[in-house]
């Protein structure tokens, strides 16, 4: 079975670090920003993209490890590139971080309730719920889902889907 | 509005055109066809140039920028035409030069499925460009051209592509031939605005230093801060070394220049940064070629560093002081707060290491390169525009030929491209049809593009093409001689055609050098003929050696000023 069974916990990437992009909603520009990356031997951990509110733009969020040295050099490059508005890093102190994850469970019948308790206690929603199988929604930041997820590993889980973090600057700072 | 219909390649055409654009250099094909046909159809003052490879026709586009500062325009098919482009937008992209690619493309409906000729160049090329577009609308040429221009043309330079499909060039034209631009991610103008806190804090460490440095690149010449450049050395009574591409915008003869630093730069140039209390870096991107090992450079200095691009801060040396901005902009705000600087005692200093560690060659035992760049150098007085290939040619011109004003030297030196010389001479002799204009290559570079002798005989461009021939792939020959125990692997020329009579061939007149004694009385013939190109073949000793050198990697303290006399470890570094 793949990884997504096994009762390792997910990496962690509460060490890497998060970028958020505001660039030209066209087509081409996902790759532009990803060759940065991959030159540079930086791994994408996470990839979010939607549109913006203004349809002319799209919202990035970035999980990213790899040498931190490189990183300013990195984020100065990516704005560089004609389609991004603007490229910042958010630590957690300054922003809000959130992350959903969808989590398939195979249970036995006697499992049922402590599995309903866990997922009670993370504040998941059961979004799915069949005589075998339930599917959980659990969202927070990415160390609550992970936490989530560790504990359910005793049980079968068969598959996760993680959004990939969001990101939002605190205040009245820009993301 | 007009009434005569335009179609969407008349209305490209048009804009670039308007631009200002005087030169396109290309080959045609069939998804450029309405492209090609707007050339003939829209009326201006745009020349065309069939070159006879897409990679000369970018290495022309590519030398008529470096000769002039503006963009020329490369045009060509899709699928093997744009990818035949790709080593001369590449050259462009790492020499930060302008350039405007236009590439044909298959018909919109048929991208993905491998209709023929179909390539993805916006996917192949983006690495390689400073930005490029693929068209999907007729009508949002003009302003696609317009950005393209203003993208190539300001903050940092660059190639820009635009691939155009077939079906959007041969549509109906609806639109605004003169739209705004609309680029709300690009701002350029914000180069312009120096941190006055920066150069403050510059100008005080600028009045400690006892011996300073200038470093000067690419950066000053593309700005035009060549004046600000010279006040600034004038002022603090300060020594200037300049990168290969920097060469120009201090002149080479003034007491103050130390020539060339790095890798094959002059023993006094590295010397001067090994030694130096302050290196003051204008316009340079600190290349691993004339750095070395990062951590030894300038240990003993303090670094200044202006760059327009911010991305390049820190990137290999940690300067005490970044001003990111223009040149110009930035000069002009630190010549306001600079005063003299006491340096005599360092300017002795310097003169002591020119004296002893002095560019020099031997006329005895077989024609040397040296010796002919040399006196090429004597004889067009360093007024010649001058073109290298890549090489040993390509350092010892560096070396020899010294130049006096920007622009007037052209080479590839962050691609260190083979087969550029020759093309780029081409492209030089268009823009300044007045001026001479030396293409100087190898035997091994120079075969790599010669199917544009047909592109200057036709034109009778009067180019004089100098082959320095040393029947070696030389440089890399040098290297196996020195770290792989002269096992020569691959470098042998052998097969070389009779570069003459090859001249002949297109009607080109050829000259042969093979005595030291022949070197002035001929490159003075080749010189006086101006009646279209010539060929100057001159057989050079096969097996000698660029020095000064620093093995690539090592420190500057590590150059070897002559051939070493041990066995030589392994470079750390690539080349
Ligand atoms: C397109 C390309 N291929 C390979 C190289 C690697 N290379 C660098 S210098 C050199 C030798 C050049 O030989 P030649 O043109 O005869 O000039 P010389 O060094 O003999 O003056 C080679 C092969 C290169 N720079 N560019």
């Amino acid at each position: 079975m793949t990884s997504d069974s096994s009762f390792a916990p997910l990496p962690d990437i509460v060490g890497g670090h998060t970028l958020s992009m505001f660039v030209n909603n066209e087509p081409g520009v996902l790759m532009r920003i990803c060759q940065v990356f991959a030159r540079r031997a930086y791994n994408l951990d996470s990839v979010v993209v939607s549109r913006g509110r203004d349809p002319q733009f799209s919202r990035l969020t970035l999980g990213i490890s790899g040498d931190p040295a490189g990183l300013e050099q990195i984020i100065k490059q990516c704005n560089k590139l004609i389609d991004v508005i603007h490229c910042f890093e958010h630590d957690e102190s300054e922003s809000v971080t959130r992350e959903l994850a969808l989590v398939k469970i195979l249970i036995n019948p006697g499992d049922q309730g402590e599995v309903l308790q866990i997922l009670e206690h993370f504040g998941a929603k059961t979004v799915d719920l069949g005589t075998a199988s339930v599917i959980a929604m659990i969202h927070g930041d990415s160390n609550k889902v992970d936490a989530a997820i560790h504990l359910l590993s005793k049980f079968d889980i068969v598959e996760t889907v993680r959004t990939g973090k969001v990101v939002m600057a605190r205040g009245e700072a820009t993301t | 509005m007009s009434t005569t219909k335009l179609d969407g390649a008349q209305a490209l055409i048009k804009t670039l055109n308007d631009l200002g654009i005087e030169y396109i250099f290309g080959y045609s094909g069939g998804a450029a066809l309405p492209i090609f046909d707007a050339l003939e159809t829209v009326s201006g003052n745009i020349k065309f140039i069939l070159s006879r490879h897409e990679q000369g026709a970018c290495h022309m586009a590519d030398g008529y920028a470096r000769a002039t500062g503006k963009p020329a325009v490369v045009l060509v098919t899709s699928g093997p035409g744009a990818g035949n482009t790709i080593t001369g937008i590449m050259t462009a992209q790492m020499d930060s030069i302008p350039m405007i690619i236009i590439t044909g493309q298959q018909v919109t409906w048929m991208l993905g499925k491998d209709a023929f000729q179909e390539a993805d160049t916006f996917g192949i090329t983006m690495p390689v460009v400073k930005h490029n577009f693929l068209v999907r609308e007729t009508n949002s040429l003009p302003r696609i051209a317009k950005e393209a221009y203003h993208i190539a043309t300001t903050g940092r330079p660059g190639p820009v592509l635009i691939d155009v499909p077939k079906d959007i060039s041969q549509s109906e034209f609806t639109g605004d031939l003169d739209p705004d631009i609309d680029l709300p991610g690009y701002h350029p103008e914000t180069a312009f605005e120096i941190n006055a806190e920066a150069v403050t804090r510059a100008a005080e460490i600028i009045s400690y230093a006892k011996k300073p440095v200038i470093l000067g690149g690419h950066g000053v010449m593309i700005a035009r801060a060549d004046a600000e450049l010279m006040e600034l050395a004038t002022t603090l009574n300060c020594p200037v070394t300049t990168t290969l591409l920097g060469k120009g915008i201090f002149p080479e003869t003034h007491k103050f220049s130390l020539g060339m630093l790095g890798m094959h730069g002059t023993a006094y140039a590295n010397k001067a940064i090994v030694e130096c209390d302050l290196i003051i870096n204008v316009g340079s991107r600190f290349d691993d070629r004339i750095i070395g090992q990062a951590d030894k450079f300038g240990a003993l200095a303090k670094i200044i560093h202006i760059d327009i691009d911010p991305s390049e801060m820190n990137k290999m040396i940690h300067p005490d002081v970044e001003i990111v901005g223009d040149a110009k902009a930035a000069l002009r705000a630190l010549n306001k707060q600079i005063k003299p600087l006491e340096t005599s005692s360092w300017l002795a200093t310097l003169e002591g290491y020119k004296k002893k560690f002095p560019l020099a060659y031997r006329k005895q035992g077989g024609l040397r390169m040296q010796q002919v760049l040399d006196e090429l150098y004597q004889l067009t007085g360093g007024k010649a525009v001058v073109a290298t290939d890549v090489g040993q040619h390509q350092m010892w011109a560096a070396q020899f030929y010294k130049v006096n004003a920007s622009y007037n030297w052209l080479s590839s030196g962050g691609a260190g491209t083979m087969g550029f010389g020759f093309p780029a001479a081409i492209g030089a002799q268009f823009a300044r049809p007045d001026d001479t204009v030396v293409a100087v290559v190898g035997d091994g570079g120079y075969q790599m593009t010669l199917c544009e002798l047909a592109t200057a005989a036709l034109h009778k461009l009067p180019v004089k093409i100098l082959v320095l021939n040393n029947h070696y792939l030389g440089m890399v020959r040098q290297w196996q001689e020195m770290f792989f125990d002269n096992r020569e692997s691959g470098v042998n020329l052998e097969g070389n055609p009779d570069f003459v009579k090859l001249a002949e061939a297109y009607g080109i007149v050829g000259f042969n050098i093979k005595r030291p004694a022949d070197v002035g009385k001929v490159l003075q013939k080749a010189l006086d003929y101006n009646d279209g190109p010539c060929v100057i073949n001159a057989e050079c000793i096969k097996t000698e050696n660029v020095f000064p050198m620093i093995p690539a990697g090592a420190a500057l303290e590590d150059m070897l000023v002559e051939p070493p006399k041990h066995k030589m470890a392994k470079p750390i570094g690539s080349t």
